[in-house]
């Protein structure tokens, strides 16, 4: 594999990273539009234990997701007492506000950057998303997904149905942080530098558009959605800026004649039966 | 000098009172977090300042500059907000997203990433009184800023128009009910935002001098601050949110330099989201059962 191919690669690795820590709540309804605040604070967090408290990479990138899954869990508690816009909103202030920190924090180099001394190999950056992917699927097939999706469709019902709301949107939240925090940290330790401007509004909010254009109905939507922001681009090898004016109006014209995004449960359905499998149906047997 | 930093806050708030205004429009007539108005406060600045180093008169470039932003709002009411209700809450908001990235970066083909210097129309005139320096172009705006949205209160208050505007943002169907024709008063409103926001968009470029294709994010996402500290849906309440942002900001630049107006303006929005989400003079939403 060339040296473009395994950049490519990893670029693609970070975003399907942040794709399914954008997933997760989203999954239950709620709009993270501050993801990269909590990729930044898994960053800098992994990269500092390993640059001054001598932590391995094994060890100093999941305290990097615990990090942000634990900010997560903090402000889980105020911020999912509002819904809807108040929330996104909310985790988008909070994105800009954890930005601007450590754009102002010395310990970690404020605005010149921090550069990471100790280097996570391709190889490790592939295998974490590939974990993450395979966690995120696993999950996937049990009840926690369906009763999120339950609490997307209607809060009450799924509240009358005896679902606890509150516990699972705080526990889809909170992992889909700690997912982020990962991919921050790693991040950090393959590219062996790290700038608050990078963990900007501009990333969490592109994230979002991807995994959107990507559709959230099934769990392999966001995989799609981050293929197609990152491969397509490289494909058409336009400008930089044609490559978001392409994607941007793909985006706005799936949310009109779309907005399910690409990859629907139908659609997956149509793909099962085309490799001929059988459908499901009872009774469909002479 | 405290008196100085007064005014230069409420001058760079009033920028921030025609965004919150546009926003509040936007979710408290049509329920709709429009975020492709940065785009359109961007549109208001490059467009006129295309036009003027065209060799445009400047009331043309400004004029033409409204239109685009208009024409621009008409098609984020069609392929944003018309043919997105009924989706999933989220869908018209990242569409709205979708329209911002689409713009800055067609604008960014267009010209180039670099910041521009806008032409000075007023030449370099300043108000001196007792000390204070007060910038015309900004003395303008925040005149300006003040007599729109008093005409904007009283359109909504006084005239039919106005009637119908609060007769949807009540409620929908009853609005329907009583013959207003929502197909045709919607795309009203998304111009009169537009005009808003673009007219924001001009009166920064006067008085700060300066146009890129992003311009629109750092004051379009303050504006979006003003709204919600504000209260959602409330004209008045973008008024003084807009002015509160502005104040925080200089106050921050003053007290503890410019990299910290991030953590204060956001930082205090996170905590009005928390402690009194509808806002500072907004109504409290009324409360979900769980």
């Amino acid at each position: 594999m060339s040296g473009y191919q395994t950049g490519v690669l990893i670029i693609l690795c970070f975003n399907i990273m942040a794709a399914y820590a954008v997933y997760l709540p989203l999954v239950a309804g709620q709009l993270n539009l501050g993801i990269a605040g909590f990729m930044a604070i898994g960053a800098y967090t992994a990269a500092y234990l390993t640059n001054e408290m001598g932590w391995s990479l094994v060890s100093a990138i999941p305290a990097g997701g615990l990090a942000a899954g634990g900010l997560a869990l903090l402000v889980a508690v105020p911020i999912l007492r509002t819904h809807g816009i108040y929330l996104a909103l909310a985790t988008f202030a909070l994105g800009q506000v954890i930005s601007a920190v450590f754009l102002n924090l010395e310990v970690v180099g404020a605005a010149a950057g921090y550069p990471v001394s100790t280097y996570a190999s391709p190889l490790a950056v592939f295998s974490v998303t590939a974990a993450i992917v395979l966690f995120v699927v696993g999950l996937s097939q049990t009840r926690f997904t369906l009763y999120l999706t339950a609490i997307k469709n209607d809060r009450l019902v799924a509240d009358l149905l005896g679902l606890k709301v509150w516990g699972l949107q705080v526990a889809a939240f909170t992992l889909g942080a700690a997912i982020a925090g990962i991919g921050g940290g790693l991040y950090a330790h393959h590219f062996s530098f790290i700038e608050a401007q990078h963990f900007s509004v501009q990333l969490s909010i592109y994230t979002v558009l991807y995994v959107l254009l990507g559709g959230t109905q099934t769990v392999w939507g966001p995989l799609v959605g981050a293929l197609f922001f990152s491969l397509v681009p490289e494909l058409l090898r336009a400008g930089e800026a044609w490559r978001y004016v392409i994607f941007a109006a793909l985006i706005v014209a799936f949310m009109a004649v779309r907005p399910q995004g690409l990859v629907t449960s139908t659609a997956l359905r149509g793909i099962g039966r085309l490799f001929g499998r059988k459908p499901a149906a009872p009774g469909a047997q002479p | 000098m405290i008196a100085q930093q007064l005014i230069n806050g409420v001058m760079l708030g009033s920028i921030y009172v025609l965004v919150g205004v546009s926003f509040t429009l936007a979710i408290g007539i049509l329920n709709f977090l429009n975020f492709s108005i940065p785009g359109l406060f961007m549109i208001g600045g490059m467009v006129s300042w295309v036009l003027l180093t065209q060799g445009w008169h400047w009331a043309a470039a400004i004029g033409a500059a409204l239109a685009a932003a208009a024409l621009v709002s008409l098609a984020v009411e069609q392929l944003s907000y018309r043919r997105t209700r009924g989706a999933d809450p989220e869908v018209p908001l990242v569409s709205s997203l979708g329209f911002l990235v689409l713009l800055e970066n067609l604008v960014l083909v267009g010209v180039g990433s670099d910041q521009q210097t806008f032409p000075s129309l007023l030449g370099d005139f300043n108000f001196r009184i007792g000390g204070l320096v007060i910038g015309a172009a900004q003395a303008i705006s925040l005149v300006l800023t003040f007599a729109l949205v008093v005409g904007l209160s009283f359109v909504l208050g006084r005239t039919n128009l106005g009637r119908q505007i609060r007769a949807i943002a009540e409620s929908r169907s009853t609005a329907v009910l009583l013959g207003v024709d929502v197909g045709r008063l919607v795309p009203k409103i998304f111009v009169l935002t537009a005009l808003f926001t673009a007219l924001g968009g001009v009166m920064f470029a006067l008085s700060y001098l300066q146009v890129s294709p992003f311009m629109g994010e750092g004051v379009g996402f303050k504006g979006v601050a003003a709204m919600i500290i504000g209260g959602m849906g409330s004209v008045w309440g973008a008024v003084i949110g807009g002015l509160i942002i502005g104040l925080i900001e200089v106050g921050s630049i003053w007290a503890f330099g410019a990299d910290t107006v991030n953590i204060a303006v956001y930082g205090s929005l996170l905590l009005l989201l928390i402690l009194r989400p509808h806002g500072l003079f907004g109504k409290p939403a009324i409360r979900e059962k769980l």
